[in-house]
């Protein structure tokens, strides 16, 4: 397996607190790869700055053998780079068959094409028949499920999914987790999520990332992952995520 | 592209447009001459309308300043024309690339510097403004004492777009039908879905890949290029300009009326939008004028009472509300 996305040693302060703390992680192609860590770990702020929104005040961002660091949001999508937002956004006056088509449209010139593509991409996501619905008017899980799918329009090499699983129902949770196993095993999609919801971790990932204030405190596969002391210690305290959601 | 506009559109719109078209075309007939003048500036405006709609209700960039492209495409042609003696269809060119050249200025000031929301909207008012104090003081194209196109017949036929109130008629007939089936081409087009994203969402636009200065910039190009072809109709058919009417803020506002009315971001928006205001504020003169009241003040009033009931019952513009009630599928138009 070769390295997809290599990221070395990247930093970022916000007024002075370092929220991503020289974190370096590598990312496979075909992995599927989580990133945990408690709230305010600067899991998002990494993927802000893998994304293009931020540029990293240290270290650098290779992806596919190229340097992205310092590249714009768009620049970086086009390379193959596809993020959806922990907070949906959704273009909400549109329907959800033309939100996928913007996606689409993104290596497709002919909208004819783009239409059909994104079909293919609602059905996979089950919003086929909501297709015609605007996208301001769905429920939460499917705006979640279409902020994956216009993401997955663009025909990325890799997905940042930023917790995607949050706030769906354990049915929904595993019927997402589904979608994206069958993503990585039949397209050999390249997956990078930040999950909360350490159900849908465990049954996904290959490799974990733990970050604790900005800083990664342990990586490996998820069972080993799992039972080091400072991943327990750092998730001790925050009730919602207790030890024994860890597993 | 049109076949396959032609081919995605419902039936039954198709029929309605064909209908409404060939009537259009029979009107002059039945019309005298006021009636013919009065719907010479329902085409106008729905021209404009859909022009100024392709930035805002497309791109999500609201433009209070688009009398600059009126005034500054009239002015250009006229000048051409009486000046140097440079017929209108030579001159329209210069017109769309002198306006084009500036909308790119005011984009590029506005995107590159992220002025954006009603800061963006303050800046199309500053150049339009900037352009009319400007245009008082050129001496060469008459100041504030205006230019004057020579009406006499000598000058010219068609070709200098010299002619009676059918030959207008018809000229703007072509261009509103021309600029519908354009914005519903853009509309349908990748650059079209670009700039619905951006709108929306620039943030997410950009995060799937959509360069959005580049497509925010081609919006303001193509409806500053359109807009000045209204301005040199403009110029040609009244025959006089001058710097406080053709760039006036007043007008800028009168123009995004239509489409406000009608329906922002929709295809028939500007055109029902003209079609109801244009005649009823023609009206309202022609009453006050019979009455012997001299108020010049009504049309504004009208003007600020219609968008007022508009905001308050059909927020999102009449054909929309009207579409629904038509059973009108939700779609492109």
């Amino acid at each position: 397996m070769s390295a997809l996305l290599e990221v070395r040693g990247v930093a970022k302060r916000f007024r002075g607190l370092l929220a991503v703390d020289h974190v370096s992680l590598t990312v496979n192609d075909g992995e599927i790869f989580a990133v945990i860590g408690p709230n305010g770990a600067g899991k998002t702020t990494l993927f802000n700055l893998i994304a293009g929104v931020y540029a990293p005040e240290a270290g650098e961002i290779a992806f596919a053998g190229e340097r992205i660091d310092g590249a714009a949001p768009d620049a970086i999508c086009r390379r193959g780079l596809a993020r959806t937002f922990q907070i949906v956004r959704p273009f909400p006056h549109l329907s959800v068959l033309d939100n996928a088509i913007v996606g689409a449209l993104l290596h497709e010139h002919d909208v004819d094409k783009a239409r059909a593509a994104a079909g293919d991409v609602l059905r996979r996501l089950e919003l086929w028949d909501k297709r015609a619905q605007k996208a301001g008017s769905l429920t939460l899980p499917d705006r979640k499920r279409l902020e994956v799918a216009r993401a997955l329009a663009t025909h990325p090499r890799l997905l940042l999914l930023d917790e995607v699983m949050a706030g769906l129902r354990p049915t929904e949770t595993d019927r997402m987790v589904a979608v994206l196993k069958d993503l990585n095993r039949h397209e050999n999609m390249t997956i990078v999520l930040i999950e909360h919801v350490m159900r849908a971790v465990m049954a996904l990932a290959n490799r974990i990332h733990v970050l604790h204030h900005g800083a990664t405190i342990a990586e490996g596969p998820p069972e080993v992952v799992t039972r080091d002391p400072r991943v327990i210690e750092s998730y001790l305290g925050q009730a919602d995520h207790a030890v024994g959601a860890l597993g | 592209m049109i076949t396959r506009l032609v081919r995605t559109a419902p039936p039954r719109a198709l029929l309605l447009l064909g209908l409404l078209l060939a009537v259009l075309l029979a009107a002059p007939l039945a019309l005298d001459r006021y009636l013919t003048s009065v719907l010479i500036l329902v085409f106008w405006f729905a021209y404009v309308g859909q022009a100024w709609n392709i930035m805002m209700g497309f791109a999500g960039l609201l433009s209070l300043g688009h009398a600059l492209y009126v005034g500054l495409g009239a002015y250009v042609a006229a000048t051409l024309f009486v000046k140097l003696g440079i017929g209108p269809w030579a001159g329209l060119w210069l017109s769309a690339f002198v306006s084009v050249a500036v909308g790119a200025a005011i984009g590029w000031l506005g995107f590159r510097f992220r002025i954006e929301g009603v800061y963006f909207s303050l800046l199309t008012i500053a150049f339009a403004e900037v352009a009319r104090i400007g245009f008082d003081h050129i001496g060469w194209t008459g100041g504030a004492a205006g230019l004057f196109l020579p009406v006499s017949a000598e000058a010219g036929a068609w070709f200098n777009l010299r002619g009676g109130p059918l030959f207008f008629y018809y000229l703007a007939l072509m261009m509103a039908t021309a600029a519908f089936v354009l914005c519903a081409a853009l509309r349908a087009s990748r650059l079209g879905y670009r700039w619905l994203a951006v709108r929306e969402d620039a943030e997410a636009a950009r995060a799937l890949g959509i360069d959005v200065f580049r497509a925010r910039m081609a919006a303001v190009l193509i409806s500053a290029g359109l807009t000045s072809l209204g301005g040199v109709f403009y110029a040609f058919y009244y025959n006089n300009l001058f710097p406080g009417q053709v760039f006036d803020i007043s007008r800028s506002i009168e123009m995004i009326l239509a489409p406000i009315v009608g329906g922002v971001g929709t295809l028939f928006g500007p055109v029902l939008g003209a079609f109801i205001l244009t005649p009823l504020g023609e009206a309202l003169i022609a009453i006050t004028g019979a009455l012997g009241l001299n108020a010049p003040g009504t049309k504004a009033v009208f003007y600020g009472v219609c968008l007022m009931a508009i905001v308050i019952l059909a927020p999102n513009g009449l054909w929309p509300a009207l579409k629904r009630r038509l059973g009108v599928p939700e779609g492109d138009v």
